[in-house]
C-alpha cells in the first residue's frame, strides 16, 4: 500500500474537497436561479418561485427548440450507430492496411477543436455546395452531428467485439447458417447492449453539441443550446435561460444514466 | 430422442463472402469510409482550398483564385499573432492545472479513499462531463459576474473576483475539460500494482518520493493522452472566452467573426489551431502513449 503522513492525507482530502466545491457550485447555483423570481439571475436570491418554470413550458420558442434538439440528436444517433457499428466490425475482424489511420479518422471529428469542424461543414456547404444550388438544410445539421458522434458507437461497440468470443460465430457458420442469420441471431445478441448504450451516448453528445451547431443550422432554427446562446447575449441573464438549462442538464444525464446501467447490466451478464 | 437434421440449404452470398476475406471487408467498411471521407475529409480540405482564394471587394463574395494573402495577414498582422499566443497559452495554462489537480485526486480516489466513497467521486467526476457544454459556460457566468455567488461568498473576506478577464476564461476552460485528464489519470493509478508500493516503502523510500518515482513516470501516458483532449478542446474553445472573458479574444473568435464576412480569413486562421494540434499529437506519439486513447 501506498503510505502517506497525515498531513499529506489530510492535503489531499483538503484539495478533493476543493475539486467536488468547484465543480458543482455553479451547477447548483444555475438550477437555483432557475427558481428566482426575479426576472434576472443574481445572488443572493431574494425570493423564490417556480413562475419562470411555468412560462418556459408554455412559451413557443422554446418548445420549438426542444423539438428541433430532438429531432436532430435522433438523426445523428440513428446514422452514428450504423456507420460507428460497420467500422467496429471491420476494425474488429480484419487486418489491413491503414487501420490505424482509419482509427485516426473515427476520432478526428471529435479530437479537432469544435470551431473547425463547424466551420469546414458551414464552409463546404455555403461556399461549394450552394453555389451548386444544393442546399442541405437542416439534414446539414444532422450530417454534422452524426459525423462527430460516430466515435461514441464506435468505442462501445469495438470495446465489446473485443472480448467476444469468435468461435461462435465459426460454429454457427460451421452450422450452416448464412452470414446474415449469424449476425442476427448470434452476433448482434451479444453486443446489444454496448450498442444501445452507444446510441445514447451519441444522442447526449448530440444535445449537447453547440459550437458545430452554430455554423451549421440553418438560420431560424434554434435548438435548446443555440436558443440558450441567444438568451445569454444579453447583459443579464434572463432567469428563464436558467430553466432551459437545468432542463438541459436533466436531459443529457438520463441517457447517461440508461447507458451507465447498461454497461453494468452487461458485466453482471457474463 | 429427437434427432435435429440441419437441413441442407445452399447460401451462395454468404459462402461467397466466407470465402473472400476482401470482399467481406469492402462491403462493410466502404459505407463509413465513404461518409468520414467524402464529408468530412473532404470538408477540411475543401476548407484548406478556401484559404487560398479571396473575397471580392464589391460584391463581397467569395471568388476562387490561389494567393497567399490571408496566410500573409495570419501570420503577419500582430493583432493575429498576439491572439495566437494568447490562445496557445491559455490551452497550456489549462492543461497544467487539470494535470496539478488530476494527480492528487487520482491518488486519493485510487488508493486511499475507501470503495464506496471511490465509486461515489467516479460519478461525481463522470457527471458533470455530461452536464452540457454551454450549460456549464453560463453557470461559471453566474458565478463569477459582478454581482454574482463568488463575489457574495468572499466579500466577508474582503476578496473582490477579477471580472470577466482571462483568469476566468482559464478557470471555466478549466472546469469544462478536467474529466477529460482526471478520469485517464485516476485509472492509470489504479492500474498501478499495489506491490510496487511496498517494493517502494521497503527500500526506504517516503510517500512523496514514491509518488515522484513510481507514480509520476507509470502514469505519464494517461497524462499525456488527457492533456490532448485538454489542450485541443481549449485551443478551439471561443464560447468560454465570450461570456466569461469581457474583451478577451480566442482563435475561435476571430474565426467566428470571419466565418460570413471573410471566409478565406477565417479559413487560413482555422489552420494554426489545426497546426498546434498536429505539433501536440506528432510529440504526443513520439511518447508512444496514444495507443492507449
Amino acid at each position: 500500500m501506498l503510505r502517506l503522513s497525515r498531513l499529506t492525507k489530510a492535503l489531499l482530502v483538503a484539495i478533493v474537497g476543493f475539486l467536488l466545491i468547484f465543480m458543482y457550485t455553479p451547477l447548483f447555483v444555475l438550477i437555483l436561479n432557475s427558481f428566482n423570481e426575479s426576472q434576472i439571475s443574481g445572488w443572493p436570491i431574494e425570493s423564490f418561485s417556480t413562475k419562470w418554470w411555468i412560462f418556459a413550458k408554455d412559451y413557443q420558442p422554446i418548445r420549438d427548440a426542444l423539438l428541433n434538439s430532438v429531432l436532430v440528436a435522433t438523426g445523428a444517433m440513428i446514422i452514428a450507430s450504423i456507420l460507428g457499428t460497420l467500422f467496429a466490425f471491420a476494425l474488429k475482424g480484419f487486418d489491413f492496411f491503414g487501420k490505424s489511420t482509419v482509427n485516426i479518422l473515427i476520432v478526428l471529428p471529435i479530437a479537432l477543436p469544435g470551431i473547425v469542424t463547424g466551420v469546414a461543414f458551414s464552409n463546404t456547404y455555403s461556399n461549394f455546395l450552394s453555389p451548386a444550388g444544393i442546399n442541405l438544410g437542416y439534414f446539414g445539421m444532422i450530417v454534422a452531428h452524426a459525423t462527430f458522434c460516430i466515435v461514441m458507437v464506435f468505442n462501445n461497440v469495438f470495446a465489446r467485439l473485443r472480448r467476444m468470443n469468435p468461435s461462435l460465430q465459426e460454429a454457427s457458420a460451421d452450422l450452416g447458417a448464412g452470414l446474415w442469420q449469424t449476425f442476427r441471431l448470434v452476433t448482434f445478441p451479444q453486443f446489444r447492449t454496448s450498442f444501445a448504450a452507444g446510441a445514447l451516448l451519441a444522442f447526449a453528445l448530440s444535445f449537447d453539441e453547440v459550437v458545430v451547431t452554430i455554423f451549421t443550422a440553418p438560420p431560424g432554427v434554434d435548438t435548446l443550446p443555440l436558443w440558450i446562446l441567444k438568451e445569454v447575449g444579453r447583459p443579464n441573464q434572463a432567469s428563464v435561460v436558467n430553466v432551459v438549462a437545468t432542463v438541459v442538464i436533466l436531459l443529457s444525464l438520463i441517457p447517461v444514466y440508461v447507458s451507465q446501467r447498461l454497461a453494468r447490466a452487461q458485466e453482471e451478464e457474463r | 430422442m429427437t434427432q435435429v437434421v440441419a437441413k441442407k440449404q445452399s447460401k451462395p452470398i454468404s459462402s461467397y463472402l466466407l470465402r473472400r476475406t476482401k470482399v467481406r471487408l469492402l462491403s462493410i467498411i466502404t459505407l463509413p469510409m465513404t461518409w468520414i471521407v467524402g464529408v468530412y475529409i473532404v470538408s477540411l480540405f475543401l476548407l484548406l482550398i478556401t484559404a487560398f482564394w479571396n473575397v471580392d471587394p464589391f460584391t463581397s463574395l467569395v471568388s476562387p483564385g490561389f494567393n497567399l494573402e490571408n496566410f500573409k495577414m495570419v501570420l503577419t498582422v500582430p493583432a493575429y499573432i498576439a491572439t495566437s499566443i494568447r490562445t496557445l497559452l491559455i490551452a497550456l495554462s489549462v492543461t497544467a492545472i487539470c494535470i496539478f489537480f488530476a494527480i492528487p485526486l487520482g491518488i486519493y480516489m485510487a488508493k486511499i479513499a475507501k470503495p464506496w466513497v471511490r465509486n461515489l467521486l467516479a460519478v461525481a467526476i463522470t457527471l458533470p462531463l455530461w452536464a452540457g457544454y454551454l450549460v456549464k459556460i453560463i453557470a461559471m457566468r453566474l458565478v463569477f459576474t459582478e454581482e454574482g455567488f463568488f463575489n457574495w461568498a468572499m466579500a466577508p473576506f474582503g476578496i473582490r473576483g477579477p471580472g470577466f478577464s482571462i483568469p476566468i476564461v482559464i478557470l471555466t476552460l478549466t472546469y469544462l475539460w478536467f474529466p477529460y485528464m482526471a478520469l485517464p489519470v485516476y485509472t492509470a493509478i489504479r492500474q498501478i500494482p499495489p506491490n510496487l508500493f511496498d517494493a517502494s516503502s521497503d527500500m526506504g523510500a517516503k510517500g512523496f518520493t514514491t509518488i515522484y518515482r513510481v507514480v509520476f513516470p507509470l502514469i505519464t501516458p494517461a497524462v499525456i493522452a488527457g492533456s490532448v483532449f485538454t489542450f485541443s478542446l481549449s485551443l478551439g474553445d471561443y464560447l468560454a472566452a465570450r461570456f466569461t472573458g469581457g474583451a478577451t479574444q480566442m482563435i475561435g473568435s476571430i474565426i467566428a467573426q470571419n466565418i460570413n464576412l471573410n471566409p478565406p480569413v477565417a479559413a487560413a486562421y482555422s489552420m494554426i489551431p489545426i497546426f498546434f494540434i498536429v505539433i501536440y499529437l506528432m510529440v504526443a506519439r513520439r511518447t508512444g502513449s496514444l495507443e492507449r486513447m
